[in-house]
């Protein structure tokens, strides 16, 4: 690769538990990637101004509270609004089975649960920016599917 | 589709005056996008002459761990409130094994959530990439094109800095020393090196035991020399002590002469630094010379050539 992606990993809500954050940040710039980390309980607003100033290309959001279902389709819905159209969104955490339908259907194209491995996050990166549908602005359509990759 | 090694795209068909135009109009996707074609090499931004008897660019430079993040953020509240518009390029190191980087100097910065001062402050990460050193030089150049379009003025928070690290007197208009208690003795503080080019220097943590000590340890060191000694002010981000005076006599601070020439040797390394890194042939010549197939002398005479 020859420049880096930039990319925001952040931590929406009230959710203190971010050693998997921190795990997703450090892999990503192992794989040679330029990541900003937000830190602790942001709010969508504030993660979006994050997004905006630092230009990133990606934003990965990490969930543990359950809170998911609310925050991850509200950070698309205003990515949107401000024209972020661009902006490819993936996910992680604690996400049942059955949240994730509605999930994709917002616009969040990959959502990565314990036991996923960094190279697969890697993967999903570099098929997501090769794509010209992937930013939130598409809203429902493709997202990635484990199964097929490889 | 995301060309790889980019922030986001600009809108097709946009000129670099457009560009300009939309980032001065307030627009900050535009001028995030901005800065980033100026990181990527994709637009050279002209060096602009500022009258710098009054600092436009200023650099924040210390070891790791001081406090600098802290403390810009203290300063920034500071600043915001009395009406400055403030742009922040904190620097944080590239890997030298995958080319990635954790930017972390953000997390730092309480006034970015700050509703009523935000509007006032722009904070952009910016790793070293393949550069040595605690700033890059195309810093400068996005320093440049922010007050371009209409910041008041700059500051570049360096990577965590050691004692020979002065690159940074080759981007900035001043450079203020960041410095925390129990730093070693004051043969430390005899040392030479970027104590040498600090405009002012600032002892940190001043809530910790050993802090007064090394503030005039640095005094001491300081004045041994023939030269206008810069000042050492004790502050603590922490507690806000100390603050508000300091980041006013900041705004005022002017240049030690003592520092010019040097400031010029910085700036003539790096752009050579620049020339060699962007030339296309340089990871060849690199493999070359880490295969055993080429002499450095013979790699430099390749890249220095092929330049003229």
């Amino acid at each position: 690769m020859d420049q880096p992606l930039r990319i925001v990993i952040a931590k929406p809500g009230l959710d203190g538990h971010d050693r998997g954050a921190k795990v997703v940040a450090r892999a990503l710039r192992d794989a040679g990637h330029e990541v900003i980390y937000t830190g602790l309980r942001r709010t969508p607003e504030q993660i979006i101004e994050t997004v905006r100033d630092e230009d990133a290309v990606l934003l990965g959001l990490s969930s543990l509270s359950g809170a998911h279902g609310h925050l991850f389709p509200r950070i698309c819905e205003t990515l949107r609004e401000h024209g972020m159209d661009d902006v490819i969104v993936f996910g992680g955490g604690i996400i049942p089975e059955d949240d994730r339908p509605p999930l994709f259907a917002a616009g969040v194209r990959a959502l990565f649960g314990p036991g996923t491995t960094s190279q697969e996050m890697v993967e999903f990166i570099a098929t997501a920016t090769q794509r010209d549908d992937a930013g939130v602005g598409h809203g429902e359509g493709w997202y990635w599917n484990p199964s097929e990759s490889r | 589709m995301v060309k790889a090694g980019t922030g986001t795209r600009p809108n097709q068909g946009e000129n670099l005056n457009d560009r300009i135009d939309a980032a001065k109009s307030g627009d900050r996707r535009a001028l995030a996008r901005l800065l980033s074609s100026i990181e990527n090499g994709e637009v050279r931004f002209p060096e602009s002459q500022h009258d710098v008897s009054d600092w436009k660019i200023l650099a924040l430079t210390g070891p790791p761990g001081v406090g600098k993040s802290c403390l810009l953020d203290r300063f920034l509240h500071e600043w915001v409130e009395s009406g400055i518009r403030v742009a922040v390029l904190a620097v944080d190191p590239s890997s030298p094994r995958s080319g990635g980087a954790l930017l972390g100097d953000r997390v730092r910065m309480s006034i970015v959530d700050d509703e009523n001062k935000k509007h006032m402050v722009y904070v952009r990460s910016v790793a070293t990439r393949r550069t040595s050193g605690s700033v890059p030089l195309v810093v400068r150049d996005m320093a440049f094109c922010l007050l371009e379009v209409g910041w008041d003025k700059v500051v570049i928070e360096t990577v965590g800095a050691g004692q020979s690290e002065v690159r940074c007197a080759a981007v900035a208009d001043r450079i203020v020393l960041i410095e925390g208690p129990a730093r070693g003795d004051g043969i430390q503080a005899e040392k030479a090196g970027l104590l040498e080019l600090a405009d002012a220097v600032i002892v940190n943590k001043s809530d910790l035991d050993g802090a007064e000590r090394h503030a005039n340890e640095l005094r001491e060191s300081l004045q041994l020399g023939h030269d206008e000694a810069p000042e050492v002010r004790l502050v603590s981000a922490l507690h806000g002590t100390g603050v508000a005076e300091t980041s006013t006599k900041l705004l005022a601070l002017k240049q030690s002469a003592r520092a010019a020439r040097a400031r010029w040797r910085e700036r003539f390394l790096s752009h050579h630094e620049r020339l060699l890194l962007d030339h296309p042939k340089f990871d060849t010549v690199l493999s070359n010379v880490e295969e055993g197939l080429m002499s450095f002398e013979e790699a430099y005479a390749q890249l220095r050539d092929e330049h003229e």
